[in-house]
């Protein structure tokens, strides 16, 4: 669905949709990384919870579909980031940069 | 990638995850980056990142089980809870930390069952971070569409005279199903009826376990 003047997209209650998709997985560490360093950040006022699901929102239904969610999150925890000053897209850009070049797996990737 | 151990489940019963090494994504270059910078600018420390991995890993659904028992055996705690389930679950020693939680009653005629049709708010500092399925499209969008359908997924058939009353949490309030107790439990402590909790039951999704299915 995409957004009307009553729903944008990830208002999906009440729409119709396939079965529950039921297999489940354990969470990878980077993942609980990127879980920790949301509610770390919120605790710490760096962005409030409205601001990420504003970013997560904004991504659009497209990102949903597309990414996983924890893929979603550390884009959103990101962007707030970015906007909050704490460093700059350029920054961010180049850092990343840097770590492509460490190693092949997120094992070989760490500092 | 291949890995020879796809098809088998690990102790927890889900699929093996990709190895850490499998080749890095566009995504964990990202919060390899926000955490190092974050770090290199005061703002966090490894070891508060590791304390809150520890803190998520330590929450898990038997924190609920145990909130369920105790209101199953102490009618004092049980109306505290339906009072105010978060201060009733700080109050029993969980670190739930500002969790606006609300307990919604099971009885003999009324079902509840909770979602989060705009994202996937859940009650994660109690019971630890939601199930998969909860945060999908079809969850999100027919459980409040088509619930009993929905809960015949799970295996859950409920007669057409049980009430359904589906729950949509935010991120200021969630919620927490407290399921009837099963019959046939009179004499089990309260250690013995939390094993009977299950988090699917939680949820609304299930039903506790019958004492003999334990």
């Amino acid at each position: 669905m995409t957004d009307t003047p009553e729903h944008r997209w990830h208002d999906m209650g009440g729409q119709s949709a396939g079965p529950i998709p039921m297999e489940g997985h354990d969470f990878a560490l980077w993942e609980k990384r990127v879980d920790a360093l949301m509610v770390l950040c919120g605790a710490k006022g760096l962005f409030t919870v409205d601001g990420l699901r504003r970013a997560l929102e904004d991504m659009g239904e497209d990102a949903f579909e597309k990414y996983s969610y924890y893929d979603r999150w550390i884009a959103a925890t990101n962007q707030n980031l970015i906007e909050a000053g704490v460093y700059s897209l350029e920054e961010l850009g180049q850092r990343m940069e840097d770590i492509a070049k460490r190693g092949a797996t997120y094992g070989e990737a760490q500092a | 990638m291949p890995h020879d151990h796809h098809d088998h489940l690990s102790p927890s019963g889900h699929p093996y995850r990709q190895d850490n090494d499998a080749p890095l994504t566009y995504f964990q270059r990202m919060e390899i980056a926000v955490r190092e910078l974050l770090i290199e600018k005061g703002h966090l420390t490894q070891a508060e990142i590791a304390t809150q991995i520890d803190r998520m890993d330590a929450r898990s659904p038997a924190n609920g089980a145990a909130v369920v028992a105790r209101a199953w055996t102490d009618p004092d705690f049980k109306a505290r809870l339906m009072e105010n389930a978060g201060d009733a679950t700080r109050d029993m020693g969980f670190d739930i930390g500002p969790l606006h939680l609300v307990a919604v009653e099971n009885t003999a005629d009324t079902h509840n069952m909770i979602v989060c049709t705009l994202c996937s708010c859940y009650p994660r500092n109690l019971l630890g971070l939601p199930p998969d399925w909860y945060k999908t499209r079809a969850y999100r969008s027919r459980a409040v569409r088509e619930p009993r359908a929905v809960l015949r997924e799970f295996g859950l058939d409920l007669p057409e005279t049980t009430r359904i009353r589906v729950h949509d949490s935010t991120a200021d309030m969630r919620y927490i199903v407290l399921p009837a107790r099963p019959v046939d439990t009179d004499g089990m402590d309260e250690a013995a009826l939390a094993k009977l909790v299950t988090r699917d039951s939680m949820i609304g999704t299930g039903l506790p376990l019958a004492p003999e299915n334990t």
